[in-house]
């Protein structure tokens, strides 16, 4: 088993989705995450899925996929060739004397204040799915009252493979 | 541009995709397209009596012919009807359209009066579906179902068609080009795997080809018969690929597989090199995976790529058309072979030795004894022998194992089964279906007398319709092949598997729906029916009272391995 993140190029069809959660769900492939929107090209969609799973598995759900009729393209993204981001918001326990810290840790990742309660405040933050993982586990003392993830999407880099430099980058 | 309705643009798709013929039953939201063809069309509409039978139908015209079959339903009932022969099409890549009428666009999430997502239904067994509430999409749309299902793998489509689509009106003009820019299915094979291919069949001690539904499929047959003749390829073929290199032929190993002979299954389990045509290593065939053909190196062609190394992965794989592949691997080969030879001829030796040990074998019956089903096989075989215009059709069961083993079949195309999903009921409608397809043939379908009575009602479609079959029951009794997992697995615990031979009476039965009805009871009537039903010059059914105790052996248990295989038991063991 390890982590695959598979991105497909979809014509933007009336069921093209469901097709596809169909198939993952019919062969028995577990999707961890999901995110689709638009891409430079009108009338296509790209989805970004995350699926653990073994290599064999992997390389079937590609086979399978390629075959979907609505499919245009599937690559699977690797690591080192590209980039992925992921937006969290997260609702935090935070009475008025715990406030400054909490924003404080933010800070540190980046993540925003998106909006402040009298006991909570909502972060929002952007990044590499493993950052918001550890800014999760940073603020869990604090109390997670909500979550909500949006799934990762990602791209392939544009130059042919990463150097070091780009690699220290993200 | 013509203008016209778009009931009318469903037909004249159809024309223009020179469909002859298309099987189905009206109902209200497919009314407006029945009308249209009261108007008129050069599309034969053949009025199945249940749309189950409709869709064998177009399933049995699909695979006697090798082209797209089509059926028709309604919304509803009429589209669930087809889900069964849609899917038995998805499981054994046969190329169908099916068109559905769908409740007027407006009342479509409404639960209105027979509407069903039927596209949503069938989802899992379609290679692609289509619901169409714009009249003006009907032209793009037939014709990309037809390209869709005969391209690549085929398979089925649905197109469901709204009713008021079927009611508009547009400009019609059919397509030329399809514009399905994600449909990209091979039309190449990538020469450097077809070299390695070739090289390792010239390097094998063992090799053996393994044949299946993908060599008719791909109509390969005429290909894959050079590619064995020139390198003495012995080859085994699946139930899906019968006929797709002639029985008679001597490197024609036979089937392997649970029901298959032990000399197949020895031949495929014990190779060096297993040639993979077409063929998907089901589970029927391959037993317990792990322990399937241990010492084989694996080349795969197939023109879906996710079928390789889906089960078995291989060592090396070639993705694209058969038709192609083979014709290329065979000149290649024959280069490589004209410097040196093959070196097999230890292995024909072992092969030669397995088949003349483990032939198909049955205890033959005594004066007076009840009709054994394999003698059933046998008389048809003879009877039939030398006549290159005999297609067969069976339903599920033991009788389709018999008639797997025993019928000889030379031309291709000429056994057409349910391989995958396994549908009893699919052998009366798919006769009517090859009949539609090949009228100079005669096609006779081997039933049960489970099988038999889930559609026999098409019985009086094949009557009225003039497309006379011939059908002959194996009348066990029983469901058959459920007994005998009650018998072997199941500690002869036989629930629910007794059906009389009495009721129906099949032969008045068969009289009551148009068509001529024999019954034997003894061997000594059988053959002199079985001629007099072939020659009735009508539909016939011939009910033959077999030996319900009748086991099919060899049998490999599901889930065990090839070597476990278990052969008729001797005479004591068997149940009195
Ligand atoms: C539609 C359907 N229902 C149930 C089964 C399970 N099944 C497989 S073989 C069989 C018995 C078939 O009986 P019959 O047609 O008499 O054939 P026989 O085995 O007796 O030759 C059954 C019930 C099936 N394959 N298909
Ligand atoms: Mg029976």
């Amino acid at each position: 088993m390890s982590h695959h993140t598979v991105s497909v190029e979809l014509e933007n069809k009336p069921g093209a989705l469901v097709r596809i959660s169909q198939l993952f769900a019919r062969r028995g492939y577990n999707i961890q995450s999901l995110a689709v929107g638009p891409t430079e090209r009108p009338g296509i969609s790209r989805l970004t899925l995350r699926v653990d799973c073994s290599e064999h598995t992997i390389e079937q759900i590609e086979k399978q996929m390629h075959k979907l009729v609505n499919v245009l393209r599937v690559v699977e993204l690797l690591p080192d060739e590209s980039v992925e981001r992921e937006l969290a918001l997260i609702t935090v326990g935070a009475p008025p004397d715990r406030r400054a810290e909490l924003i404080a840790l933010g800070d540190v990742f980046g993540a925003r204040v998106a909006d402040i309660g009298r006991e909570a405040l909502t972060f929002e933050i952007v990044g590499r799915p493993e950052e918001l993982d550890a800014f999760e586990e940073l603020v869990r003392p604090h109390g997670v009252r909500e979550l909500a993830r949006t799934g990762r999407i990602g791209l392939r880099r544009p130059g042919p493979r990463q150097s070091r430099a780009q690699a220290a980058l993200t | 541009m013509t203008r016209m309705l778009g009931s009318d643009a469903i037909l004249r798709s159809l024309e223009a995709e020179g469909v002859e013929v298309m099987f189905g039953i009206p109902g209200g939201a497919i009314l407006p397209t029945y009308d249209a063809i009261a108007r008129g069309t050069t599309v034969r509409h053949v009025l199945a009596r249940h749309e189950q039978g409709a869709g064998h139908m177009a399933q049995g015209y699909a695979r006697a012919s090798g082209r797209v079959g089509v059926a028709i339903a309604t919304s509803g009932p009429g589209a669930t009807n087809l889900v069964t022969p849609i899917a038995d099409a998805w499981m054994d890549s046969t190329p169908l359209v099916c068109i559905t009428g769908q409740v007027y666009s407006r009342l479509i999430g409404t639960d209105a009066f027979q509407e069903i997502d039927i596209t949503g239904i069938t989802l899992p067994c379609v290679k692609h579906s289509w619901l169409v509430q714009d009249v003006r999409e009907i032209p793009a749309v037939m014709k990309a179902a037809f390209h869709v299902a005969r391209t690549g793998r085929p398979g089925p489509v649905l197109v469901d068609i709204a009713k008021d689509a079927q009611e508009a009106e547009l400009d019609f003009h059919y397509p030329d080009e399809v514009d399905l820019p994600g449909w990209k299915p091979p039309t190449k094979v990538h020469e450097r795997q077809v070299r390695e291919a070739a090289r390792a069949i010239a390097d094998a001690r063992q090799p053996i080809v393994y044949a299946g539904g993908g060599v008719l499929n791909g109509d390969a047959c005429a290909e894959l018969l050079e590619l064995i003749e020139s390198a003495n390829l012995p080859s085994v073929v699946t139930l899906m690929g019968k006929s797709a290199i002639p029985d008679s032929h001597p490197l024609n190993c036979g089937m392997p597989g649970m029901h298959g002979s032990k000399f197949a299954n020895f031949a495929l389990n014990k190779s060096d090199l297993i040639i993979a045509v077409g063929s998907r290593f089901d589970d029927r065939v391959t037993g317990k995976v792990s322990a399937f053909a241990p010492g084989a190196k694996v080349i795969h062609f197939d023109i879906d790529a996710a079928e390789v190394g889906k089960i078995r992965s291989a060592d090396i794989p070639v993705v694209g058309p058969l038709k192609l592949a083979l014709t290329q691997l065979t000149s290649e080969l024959k280069t490589m072979l004209a410097e040196k030879p093959m070196q097999t001829a230890a292995w024909h030796a072992q092969l030669d030795e397995w088949r003349g040990q483990y032939p198909y074998k049955y205890r033959k019956g005594t004066p007076g004894s009840l009709i054994k089903p394999q003698l059933v096989m046998e008389t048809l075989r003879d009877i039939t022998a030398g006549r290159n215009d005999v297609i067969w059709t069976t339903g599920v069961g033991q009788h389709q194992m018999w008639a797997m083993q025993y019928l000889q079949c030379d031309e291709p195309r000429s056994f057409i089964t349910s391989g995958g999903l396994g549908t009893m009921g699919f052998g009366v409608p798919a006769a009517v279906g090859a009949k539609a397809a090949r009228p100079d043939a005669t096609v006779i379908c081997v039933d049960g007398d489970g099988c038999f009575q889930m559609t026999c009602q098409e019985l009086a479609t094949a009557a009225l319709e003039r497309l006379p079959i011939v059908v002959v029951i194996v009348n066990n009794g029983w469901l058959g092949m459920v007994r005998q997992w009650q018998d072997l697995f199941y500690s002869e615990r036989f629930a629910e598997t007794h059906l009389t031979k009495q009721v129906p009476d099949y032969a008045q039965l068969a009289e009551a729906l148009g068509a001529a009805g024999f019954t034997v009871d003894h061997e000594d009537d059988l053959e002199s029916t079985l001629r007099a039903a072939l020659e009735a010059g009508r539909t016939a059914v011939v009910d033959v009272r077999t030996d319900p105790e009748e086991n099919c052996y060899p049998m490999i248990p599901a889930g065990a391995a090839a070597v476990d295989i278990i052969e008729m038991p001797d005479e004591e063991e068997v149940p009195s």
